[in-house]
């Protein structure tokens, strides 16, 4: 956990939305005094099969990982989860490039899997070190691009779309596409309108207002994405992946999101409603790879078999809102959650979602588009 | 051969004594310096990240980063200029009129410094978003007002985070002011306003170079401020360069934007010491 999850969890219990129990759970205070208490010899550590070193360093999404399952896997291994929340998967990529960044688990998103492999910036997997995962029970639609020519980099975690939250209290308009969506931002909804700190899913997502493939790296098409982003830029209230805070405290109202940001925002106002544009725009499946310098990879094997353990991914599913791509976890969920139309689409709106394209992460004119749309 | 005995040791013994700091100053600053001189010469390989060449393409691409140094060199400054129009009451305040607790008073101005700034910037947040002041003041009927994500935040953050670094400069100069000066000037019939324009401005001047130096050095490398309080919406420099790093990979351009700074930085801060040394010449002249 970084500074700026500990503040959100911090923020969350001041603003009285979650209990004083919770938030030692969720910042890990709880466990800090656990492994503090270990250090100093005041706690025998568990016996685990073999030891998996005294820390895993996992790296991952904010909200993205039930306290209490880490919670446990310390108590179990000896070992603590340090967390490391990003904002986008170039983040994620820029870290690992620079070289030796010390984590031990990744979340990397589909499309990313085959440029993170080529650059050899994460390993083959061992499958038999992760004996709870069962190739069969996912579906390949979303987890084929765990594999790269034949050879496991990553495991599925989760899947989910990419469509934007409104507080229906205030956006009545009832929007149904991204031309709406951005319609809106410039004119009724002016300053209170936010967009992802991330390039795949802002350009993406301009992209659709044209009815352009989300994943276009034409440059013509990529052009008109960055003429509607510059003149819609004033209007925005900010430029953030972690736009929960700002939703809730209702200075913005309508924002880009992902599925499981959805579900925890209804789950704390019931106005606020996820909306696919019927344009399309991405789906996508977050994977659990290993870095290819990952100081304790035993550790690293350790924690993803723990997390795709089926009965401990339904409690993760609970947590964050995403659907599993498991179906022995699935099994396990409430029927309700099942038959959520945030996490389960109808079929015809998920019809004319795109996966990320593989190039895109490392796609220069992307790349350089969005830092001069923020630097604008 | 005999005299130059003593000459010698003492000179091995300075060069001994400056090693450590030398070791420091070429591996730390020097060092890293080169290489973002040299990746600036560069180009950004085709999956991100530095690969070698030469061309000054990178430069000739500062432009594009124009808004973000716009944003800087005119944020920075009146950001310096608050913080020394709020600080420079309350240093003198503390160093001339308080006469018990003062060393409380002075605890009370470092006490932020012990929390993390981040979170104290978070906090921020909190008082500026819609539920905060925005609402206090709705109360009254001043209805609409925004502050969080503007230019105004981010101001309200600099003034805040770096008010004890302007502070405490003024404070020990003013401190440090010989108070029979000032019985000198009322004896020669000067009223409060030409005491403290002739007498305690000039003597403290020092220090309020030096508090504008530090803050404004500071402010120029900002991230955090603008980051938090600005929401993605004003732009420093700062800002720029995690982008060019973190998010677009473009490596050389990063470094040349850097490199840019450090020089626009080493041309302010140069004509702010030779002007401060011009003041002090004056008064040592007119002081004759």
């Amino acid at each position: 956990m970084n500074k700026r999850e500990f503040l959100h969890h911090l923020r969350r219990y001041q603003q009285g939305s979650i209990s004083r129990r919770q938030f030692l759970g969720a910042t890990g205070l709880g466990v800090a005094s656990a492994v503090l208490a270990t250090e100093l010899g005041l706690r025998p550590r568990r016996a685990f099969a073999g030891d998996i070193g005294d820390r895993v360093s996992l790296c991952t999404w904010p909200s993205y990982h039930d306290p209490a399952n880490l919670e446990l896997f310390t108590q179990a291994t000896g070992a603590t989860v340090e967390m490391t929340v990003f904002g986008s998967n170039e983040e994620m990529m820029a870290k690992l490039q620079a070289g030796a960044a010390g984590y031990d688990v990744l979340v990397p998103t589909n499309y990313t899997i085959r440029d993170y492999a080529s650059q050899n910036l994460i390993q083959p997997l061992d499958l038999a070190q992760i004996p709870n995962h069962d190739p069969s029970a996912h579906d390949t639609r979303f987890t084929g691009e765990g594999a790269v020519d034949g050879t496991v980099y990553a495991v599925p975690k989760d899947w989910g779309t990419t469509g934007y939250v409104i507080n229906s209290s205030e956006v009545t308009e009832g929007p149904t596409t991204w031309k709406e969506f951005w319609d809106l931002t410039q004119t009724t909804h002016s300053g209170r309108v936010m967009v992802h700190d991330y390039q795949l899913t802002t350009i993406g997502n301009a992209l659709k207002y044209y009815g352009y493939s989300f994943n276009s790296i034409d440059a013509a098409e990529l052009a008109k994405a960055e003429e509607l982003l510059l003149a819609v830029k004033p209007h925005l209230f900010g430029i953030n992946s972690d736009y929960k805070p700002s939703m809730l405290s209702g200075d913005a109202i309508m924002s880009i999101c992902w599925t499981g940001d959805a579900v925890q925002l209804r789950r704390e106002n019931a106005a606020m409603q996820y909306v696919l544009g019927r344009e399309g725009g991405e789906i996508w499946t977050d994977f659990y790879a290993i870095p290819a310098d990952a100081p304790n990879v035993k550790g690293a094997y350790a924690l993803i078999d723990y997390l795709v353990t089926p009965d401990i991914n339904a409690k993760e599913v609970l947590f964050h809102g995403y659907p599993s791509t498991d179906a022995r976890t699935n099994a396990l969920l409430p029927k309700e959650l099942l038959e959520d139309p945030i996490l389960y689409p109808a079929a015809e709106v998920l019809a004319p979602l795109e996966f990320g394209a593989t190039g895109l992460i490392t796609n220069e004119a992307r790349a350089e588009l969005f830092a001069r749309f923020k630097s604008a | 051969m005999k005299r130059a005995g003593p000459g010698r040791r003492r000179a091995i013994v300075t060069a001994l004594l400056l090693a450590p700091s030398t070791l420091w100053f070429v591996a730390l600053l020097v060092m890293p310096l080169v290489v973002v001189l040299v990746f600036s010469l560069g180009e950004r390989a085709p999956a991100g990240g530095y690969q070698a060449g030469f061309t000054f393409a990178n430069y000739l691409n500062l432009p594009a980063r124009l808004t973000a140094f716009t944003n800087t060199l005119t944020l920075a400054p009146v950001g310096t200029l608050l913080c020394l129009v709020f600080a420079y009451p309350l240093a003198y305040f503390l160093a001339v009129k308080v006469k018990r607790a003062k060393l409380m008073l002075l605890v009370l101005v470092i006490l932020p410094f012990w929390t993390s700034f981040l979170l104290r910037t978070y906090a921020w947040i909190i008082l500026l978003s819609g539920k905060g002041i925005p609402s206090w003041l709705a109360v009254v009927g001043i209805e609409g007002v925004r502050l969080i994500n503007t230019p105004t935040a981010v101001l309200i953050g600099i003034v805040y985070g770096y008010l004890p670094l302007m502070v405490f400069p003024i404070y020990v100069s003013l401190e440090r002011l010989d108070k029979r000066l000032l019985e000198a000037a009322a004896d020669l019939y000067a009223d409060p306003i030409a005491t403290f324009r002739r007498v305690t401005l000039p003597l403290s001047l020092p220090g309020v170079v030096t508090g504008c130096l530090l803050v404004f050095i500071l402010l120029m490398g900002e991230y955090l401020i603008p980051q938090l309080l600005g929401g993605g919406k004003v732009f420093f420099i700062g800002n720029a360069l995690v982008d060019l790093f973190l998010q677009s990979r473009n490596w050389p351009f990063g470094s040349a934007v850097a490199i840019a700074l450090v020089v626009i930085m080493i041309v302010a801060v140069g004509l702010a010491t030779r002007w401060a040394k011009h003041q002090g010449a004056t008064r040592e002249v007119s002081l004759l």
